[in-house]
């Protein structure tokens, strides 16, 4: 259930943020980061960001995560 | 990444402990990570990895199914959940089944899907399920704050919500299970910080870890535990610091704390366990759906011959049960760690069913 994916902010407008993670772009709700500024790598659990992390920490997950949903067929 | 795995493994080898050990992991994702990688087959036999009470689905109470059912059967609610949820069975029904009746079950990826159909629907009734540990907390408090900012009427939530480090504790006492260490969960933590495990060190002497979710994050992180354990002190480390600070997320942290207060919280398998969950403060009571919805319940019954209870407190692993794999399969599972895709039966039939 505490699965967190990690993210790039692409464009804050208010408390919500455009996403982007491998390929997929969503909506999230910033709340939790108020700090948070256009091109931060986040990390998102369930429609909210809960963290702000580096850039490079993001990219390494993302790989691994791209590796698990390719051999998960999912 | 072999080459990270090869290092590791001889670092493990080379603290390998003089008599078993049991590391507990507290969070049902670790449980899933630890054997999706087949990580019991890389570390020594002495290594013997528990699992813990980590998955909310499977330590949600009879009674809190039992009540949920009880809302949806008695009032014409729309209900939100999450999907591992639906097919948890209470006492004579579960999510699933009500659906397949007509009740208006609903899941959602995000309690923000809750809180924007109750608001786009004025004239229904909604209720969200609020379960999780501190990584979800603030998801729910953060809408609970809405609602009553923006004095919605219709949006409720029934809440579940349970805290790790009191159940670590709790656990600690109970003579009927062993723990020498703790691999801390990495999301909650990301909320919480390194500092409320810090008690643990202190007062038990038992090494804690915060660790990351992939195979090299567990590795490393039972690295450091055998340094500890092997050196005879005890710390909180954080392996997982790309995503964990000390302090945590003080925002969500200040959240939690402005919208719950903490509470006695009954843990399936465990029990009442004090001060382990957390209830609406009075400012926000009016959102609590079990109040809004009561409902006649009786005596929840346990599940005849399951084993959760023990499998969730780490006395037993999940094919030590007599119902493991014979009756109870993720198509037909009768307790809810076989149910919730973070159970460690579910864990264990998917992927350590076959010893190799």
């Amino acid at each position: 259930m505490c699965l967190a994916i990690p993210a790039k902010i692409l464009k804050i407008t208010g408390n919500r943020a455009l996403i982007e993670s491998l390929g997929v772009k969503k909506e999230v709700d910033i709340t939790l980061i108020p700090d948070a500024i256009n091109g931060n790598y986040i990390i998102v659990h369930a429609g909210f960001a809960i963290q702000i992390i580096e850039k490079e920490e993001a990219l390494a997950t993302q790989g691994y995560w791209k590796e698990w949903l390719d051999a998960e067929g999912n | 990444m072999q080459k990270a795995i090869n290092n590791l493994k001889k670092a493990i080898e080379k603290n390998r402990p003089s008599s078993a050990i049991n590391i507990m992991e507290v969070c049902g994702t670790h449980t899933m990570a630890i054997s999706r990688n087949g990580l019991r087959q890389l570390i020594p036999d002495e290594l013997n990895l528990i699992s813990g009470p980590g998955c909310p689905v499977c330590v949600t109470s009879n009674r809190d199914i039992d009540h949920i059912i009880g809302i949806i059967r008695d009032y014409p609610v729309t209900l939100f959940t999450f999907g591992d949820m639906i097919r948890v069975p209470g006492t004579d029904s579960s999510l699933q089944l009500e659906k397949s009746r007509g009740k208006d079950v609903r899941i959602c990826y995000s309690p923000l899907d809750s809180f924007e159909y109750a608001k786009a629907n004025p004239d229904k009734e909604v209720v969200y399920i609020g379960i999780g540990f501190e990584t979800t907390t603030p998801l729910s408090a953060v809408i609970v704050k809405r609602a009553h900012t923006e004095n919605l009427k219709n949006f409720h939530i029934f809440n579940t919500h349970k805290l790790v480090p009191p159940a670590l504790e709790l656990l600690l006492l109970d003579e009927e299970i062993n723990i020498d260490a703790f691999l801390c969960p990495g999301h909650v933590s990301a909320i919480i910080g390194s500092h409320p495990y810090q008690f643990i060190a202190d007062k038990y002497n038992i090494p804690c870890v915060i660790s990351g979710f992939e195979p090299l994050d567990i590795l490393q992180s039972l690295d450091l535990i055998l340094k500890q354990y092997n050196k005879g002190s005890a710390s909180v480390q954080i392996q997982y610091d790309r995503i964990v600070k000390p302090e945590g997320n003080p925002t969500a942290a200040a959240l939690i704390e402005e919208v719950f207060e903490p509470a006695d919280s009954y843990w399936r398998g465990i029990g009442i366990l004090p001060l382990s969950g957390l209830k609406l403060r009075d400012g926000y009571a009016r959102f609590d759906a079990a109040a809004s919805f009561p409902v006649k319940l009786d005596n929840p019954k346990e599940l005849p011959g399951c084993k959760c209870g023990e499998v969730l407190k780490g006395i037993l692993k999940p094919h030590e049960c007599k119902l493991f794999a014979t009756v109870c399969k993720p198509e037909n599972p009768v307790g809810p760690c076989m149910v919730s895709s973070e159970g460690s039966c579910a864990a264990y039939y998917k992927y350590e069913r076959i010893k190799i």
